[in-house]
């Protein structure tokens, strides 16, 4: 992917989240580029994790949580009354906390997503290749057909990731992928994540600053109020927003003065 | 400063021993019923062969001409319950998708207690209600029906099972960890891929568990078949017809004046006993296919 596209890879407008009578997050304007790696970080409760999972509507599936705003993919608003949130889903993938894979085999992992997104080309090529790009081919091309719970957390989240780019959406989410793991299979992730950006846009939710420094392109630093409603405080290129930050909280989070 | 408190622990042996007094309680009258069985059992095969018993194919104990074979009564007993079985497996695993995927937590908090009353209903209820309404029913659409016979004990077998088995499957179902649903829903699912291909799988072991014990259920049933299948062992798989099964000729033996002590009487411990067998082997198969096919997913 060489041609330069400035539209963005996803956009949220004035986006608000509700759930019941709590006001989650208010009026968060982010616009996230493609190709590039983009992190959510901020102190627990700050909303970064609610916005994230915005980007798919998997807010839906919480029955008191409630949206207004808008969220631009492709210049089309998810949110409109005529969209289907499982199509959005098969266009924006995602990778949770604890890796999740299903209780079947390594094989199964792969191939369910792509079997229910009508796919019909050679299923065992995309499946190495999927396990490929997640670097863990080599370590489960002997046991494809052995449950994928005998693997370890690392591995399991690899899996996890797998199984995603298997349904080639256009955007990965990742709410905090390495908090279960263990340093070692963190960096391997991180490798993994360098390597993913070439073809898809990240956006990821990290409590490790750290990790928010070393692996991303650009930094959205969340905050939360006296009413605890969360919002964006700061957003930029993550050298920038590490080194001179804009805003004294941003400073103070980053440097560790609290969070 | 008094450390040991002997009355105290006077106490609590004195509740720890009433308290294995009442567990070994249960367990004694368990054994005690099994032997009874065994016993009589035993006496009965004094006197009939148990393969003729196993392998015959009429079953006349109160005849003159007596003929022991119990073929009959078992397969009446599975007619019966794999009818029931029919309606309740389809029919308990949709209303437990429904209630676990599908309902919000308002409709669930009215359906599941109404599930649960139905539950409640005594069984000779069910019974009337077959023979009473479900059999002229089945009268009206095939002429041919019998006044007792198989389907109407099935079908109103099946709605007593439904509960039991909605109620284990749905807990199964919601045992199933959100992340698993979230991580479905994450790569495109719609409702229905997500419940039948990833969440049931992973409930399989809960959900065949509820089937067995509704099949053993079935298979033991009594009030139900002794009022509306009839009291005809004979060998058929046309659920119209009158037959019997082993817990309704128990039934009728009981009831009825056979003096105690003839071969007659004692055919219903050979009976019960082949009765417990078979329920016993249902479990264990249950026990076996759960851990067998379970989805593990901790």
């Amino acid at each position: 992917m060489t041609v330069v596209n400035s539209t963005p890879a996803i956009e949220s407008r004035q986006l608000n989240i509700y759930y019941g009578k709590f006001h989650a997050v208010r009026d968060v304007n982010l616009s996230i580029e493609r190709n590039k790696i983009t992190a959510m970080i901020g102190p627990s409760g700050c909303g970064k994790s609610t916005v994230l999972r915005c980007f798919n509507r998997m807010n839906d599936l919480i029955p008191i949580a409630r949206t207004e705003g808008e969220v631009l993919f492709n210049g089309q608003n998810i949110y409109a009354d005529t969209v289907d949130p499982v199509q959005v889903r098969r266009h924006v993938g995602m990778v949770f906390q604890k890796p999740n894979p299903f209780p079947k085999s390594i094989y199964e992992n792969i191939a369910w997503g792509a079997k229910i997104n009508g796919f019909v080309g050679n299923m065992d090529e995309l499946v190495e290749e999927s396990l490929r790009d997640a670097a863990l081919w080599d370590e489960v091309k002997d046991k494809l057909h052995q449950s994928a719970l005998g693997l370890s957390g690392g591995q399991q989240q690899r899996l996890c990731i797998a199984r995603t780019i298997a349904v080639k959406p256009d955007i990965i989410l990742m709410d905090e992928p390495c908090s279960a793991l263990d340093p070692i299979a963190t960096l391997k992730i991180e490798d993994l994540m360098r390597e993913l950006v070439e073809n898809y846009t990240i956006i990821i939710v990290t409590h490790n600053m750290q990790q928010a420094a070393r692996v991303s392109d650009y930094t959205a630093f969340f905050m939360v109020d006296d009413s605890r409603t969360g919002h964006l405080m700061e957003f930029g290129p993550t050298k920038e927003l590490f080194t001179k930050p804009k805003h004294k909280q941003t400073e103070d989070y980053i440097t560790g003065r609290f969070g | 400063m008094n450390l040991t408190q002997k009355s105290r622990r006077l106490d609590e042996v004195a509740i720890s021993v009433f308290l294995f007094a009442a567990a070994t309680l249960s367990i004694l009258t368990t054994f005690g019923i099994v032997g009874v069985l065994i016993q009589e059992t035993w006496l009965f095969f004094q006197q009939v062969s148990i393969v003729e018993f196993l392998t015959g194919t009429r079953w006349t104990p109160l005849f003159v001409s007596k003929q022991f074979g119990v073929l009959p009564l078992v397969l009446g007993t599975f007619l019966v319950a794999i009818g029931a079985m029919l309606v309740s497996v389809p029919l308990g695993l949709m209303a437990a998708i429904y209630l676990a995927e599908y309902a919000s937590d308002r409709v669930r908090a009215i359906l599941k207690p109404v599930l649960e009353v139905l539950a409640g209903i005594p069984t000779v209820v069910y019974g009337y209600f077959a023979l009473t309404f479900v059999t002229p029913l089945l009268k009206s659409v095939f002429p041919e029906t019998q006044t007792f016979n198989a389907a109407s004990a099935s079908i109103v077998m099946g709605v007593m099972l439904l509960p039991m088995v909605a109620s284990i499957s749905e807990d199964a179902l919601a045992a199933v960890p959100r992340s698993l649903r979230e991580a479905a829903y994450g790569l495109g699912g719609t409702k229905l891929e997500v419940s039948t291909q990833v969440v049931v799988p992973a409930a399989l072991s809960g959900i065949v568990a509820a089937f067995v014990l509704a099949l053993s259920r079935a298979v033991g049933e009594t009030m139900i078949v002794a009022i509306a299948a009839g009291q005809q062992p004979k060998i058929t798989f046309n659920p119209l017809q009158s037959i019997e099964t082993m817990t309704a000729y128990i039934v009728q033996i009981s009831l009825g004046d056979t003096p105690h002590g003839t071969i007659a009487y004692q055919t219903i411990f050979a009976v019960g006993s082949l009765l417990f067998v078979l329920t016993l082997i249902m479990n264990l198969i249950s026990y076996y296919v759960t851990r067998r096919f379970r989805e593990v997913y901790e």
